[in-house]
């Protein structure tokens, strides 16, 4: 007889487990030698704490009253709860903080999608250090972890958060039209953007076609300089921010690794400046993302710059075994 | 095997590009346009019955345009091109929409029976209107953008026939001459949107192979502006 799970949840039996398990090890085993000791945390907060740090969804998918009324979420990622740890527990300690965590999240998904609404990530947060060391620090990590699953292919996508927010400002567009073409950026529907950008009233064809070419720019540091080219306040900013953080990348020998991505955007509401996204060219998706989140501390009373990145756990596996197979496949030849 | 693996630098993302190419009603455009942009499409166009062509430099995969979405978000297809309609109607495939290709030009469009105002009177009298239709999404977020109340039936062959036979009150479908609307005794009541053929591509493969997915959009805009 077949007693159901909820859709987006499953069992894991031992032989993929003993996969799982030999991965989770060796990114550890990363983390930790780098100096980040793993953390854990409940599995469900308040919904009030993780709200205060989730400005853009407010607060879990799954929310629930415990026993005495008391509203509680399951986590959605680990950043909150870190940093929500480190305003408490460390508020006496000195910065920096650093901290890896293996740790099972919890999001809503479309029914029928694939989706999970369990997932595990493996992550680090670095509280305390601010770009651009902190976050080539965390690159230089990142890096060391895809080379830990065996990923040696795996691109690291660089960007910035704020660019669009304050080249839109800097064009005189604000509130929902503003929102509405981050929207369309994000989700990179082209089309929709320029439509939309040609309905604002006060942007000319030359800040339209602006925003649709730095959309679209992403590749190694010439990139930063062709986009210095589309002129601006908000491009010399982005753009300067970008070159500082990869030449300390430069500094460190990871920027081979790394794409800069002027179209890259997170859908998370605490990311500020660098924004991180990790891909291998044997899967179609995202295998995990992150970036700086310099004024999330702030929320928690604790104003400390930091930054951090996390890798869907399945999905780096999923690589891994297209990475494997096809190792093999030209191994034969 | 006829397989080939572009060589073993890091980074370097494996084989030819693939294209998703729709079936159907997009098809001999979708050829055309190809055509217009340098890519040999001969192959396709002979009636051989295989799925896959490999032409040079890049790999044509043939398949229902509301399947479009699904491979090319996995990546099993790096880009591809299908309707406007199908990309709203599975608004949650998580695919780059590169260019408005400008042809297969159509109208999504709330239709009725010549004459007859049951769809008044159903929303008048019961509330809401029953309506037929391909489209569950985009209907949907249709009426309720104009704050109107529906009872929606998916059906999911000649939605023209629902109302004719009392299995709603209108419907909701996509309209290219409207001959077929005329032909069954139904009008245009409201016209919802229109709808293009759109080139998308892989969130991956966009990052991964971005040359390759920059020069093959510049060559189909310069193609679709002819």
């Amino acid at each position: 007889m077949i007693h159901p799970i909820p859709p987006g949840t499953r069992d894991v039996l031992p032989d993929e487990m003993r996969e799982l398990r030999r991965l989770q090890r060796a990114l550890l085993e990363v983390f930790e030698a780098r100096g980040y000791g793993e953390v854990v945390t409940p599995a469900i907060e308040y919904d009030e704490v993780l709200a205060r740090g989730e400005g853009r969804t407010g607060g879990g998918s799954y929310r629930f009253f415990d026993e005495s009324g008391d509203l509680l979420a399951l986590r959605s990622d680990m950043t909150v709860p870190i940093a929500r740890l480190v305003a408490g527990r460390l508020a006496g300690a000195e910065p920096p903080h650093r901290f890896s965590y293996m740790a099972s999240t919890y999001r809503a998904v479309r029914p029928q999608r694939g989706q999970m609404r369990e997932f595990i990530q493996a992550g680090v947060e670095l509280i305390g250090l601010p770009a651009p060391q902190g976050t080539a620090e965390i690159v230089e990590v990142l890096e060391a972890a895809l080379n830990a699953a065996g990923l040696d292919r795996a691109v690291i996508g660089l960007g910035d958060a704020d660019l669009y927010r304050q080249l839109l400002t800097e064009f005189g567009v604000e509130g929902e039209a503003r929102d509405s073409i981050i929207n369309r950026l994000a989700t990179h529907d082209l089309v929709g953007l320029e439509a939309e950008l040609s309905a604002v009233e006060g942007i000319d064809d030359d800040q339209c076609a602006t925003c649709v070419a730095l959309s679209q720019m992403r590749g190694g540091s010439e990139i930063l300089e062709q986009a210095r080219g589309l002129g601006g306040v908000a491009v010399e900013r982005a753009t300067a921010r970008l070159q500082e953080t990869f030449e300390e990348l430069e500094r460190r020998g990871v920027a081979d690794r790394v794409q800069i991505d002027l179209g890259l955007l997170r859908d998370l509401g605490y990311y500020s400046g660098a924004i991180l996204e990790v891909y291998d060219p044997a899967v179609g998706h995202v295998l995990g993302g992150g970036g700086r989140y310099d004024r999330l501390l702030e929320r928690f009373g604790v104003d400390l710059p930091a930054a951090g990145f996390a890798l869907y756990l399945e999905r780096v596996h999923v690589a891994q075994m297209e990475e494997e197979s096809r190792r093999e496949t030209v191994g034969d030849r | 095997m006829n397989f080939q693996v572009a060589g073993l630098s890091p980074a370097k993302p494996d084989g030819p590009l693939k294209l998703a190419v729709p079936r159907g009603a997009l098809f001999g455009e979708t050829l055309d346009i190809l055509d217009g942009a340098g890519i040999d499409t001969s192959e396709v166009r002979g009636d051989s019955r295989s799925l896959i062509f490999e032409t040079e430099g890049m790999t044509l995969v043939t398949m229902r345009p509301s399947d479009v979405p699904t491979y090319v978000e996995a990546g099993a297809a790096d880009v591809g091109i299908t309707g406007k309609d199908v990309l709203l109607e599975q608004a949650d495939r998580m695919v780059y929409e590169l260019l408005d290709l400008g042809f297969g030009r159509c109208r999504m469009v709330l239709a009725g029976r010549k004459g007859d105002e049951r769809m008044g009177e159903s929303q008048r009298r019961l509330g809401m209107m029953r309506i037929a239709t391909k489209y569950p999404r985009i209907a949907t977020e249709y009426f309720e953008r104009t704050g109107r109340q529906i009872e929606l039936i998916e059906v999911k062959g000649s939605v023209e026939l629902a109302p004719l036979i009392g299995l709603g009150d209108g419907i909701v479908d996509l309209v290219a001459t409207g001959r077929t609307l005329e032909e069954n005794d139904l009008e245009v009541r409201e016209e919802i949107l229109e709808c293009t053929a759109r080139f998308v591509a892989n969130r991956v493969a966009h990052k991964l192979r971005a040359a390759e997915v920059d020069e093959l959009t510049a060559k189909l805009r310069e193609a679709a502006a002819k």
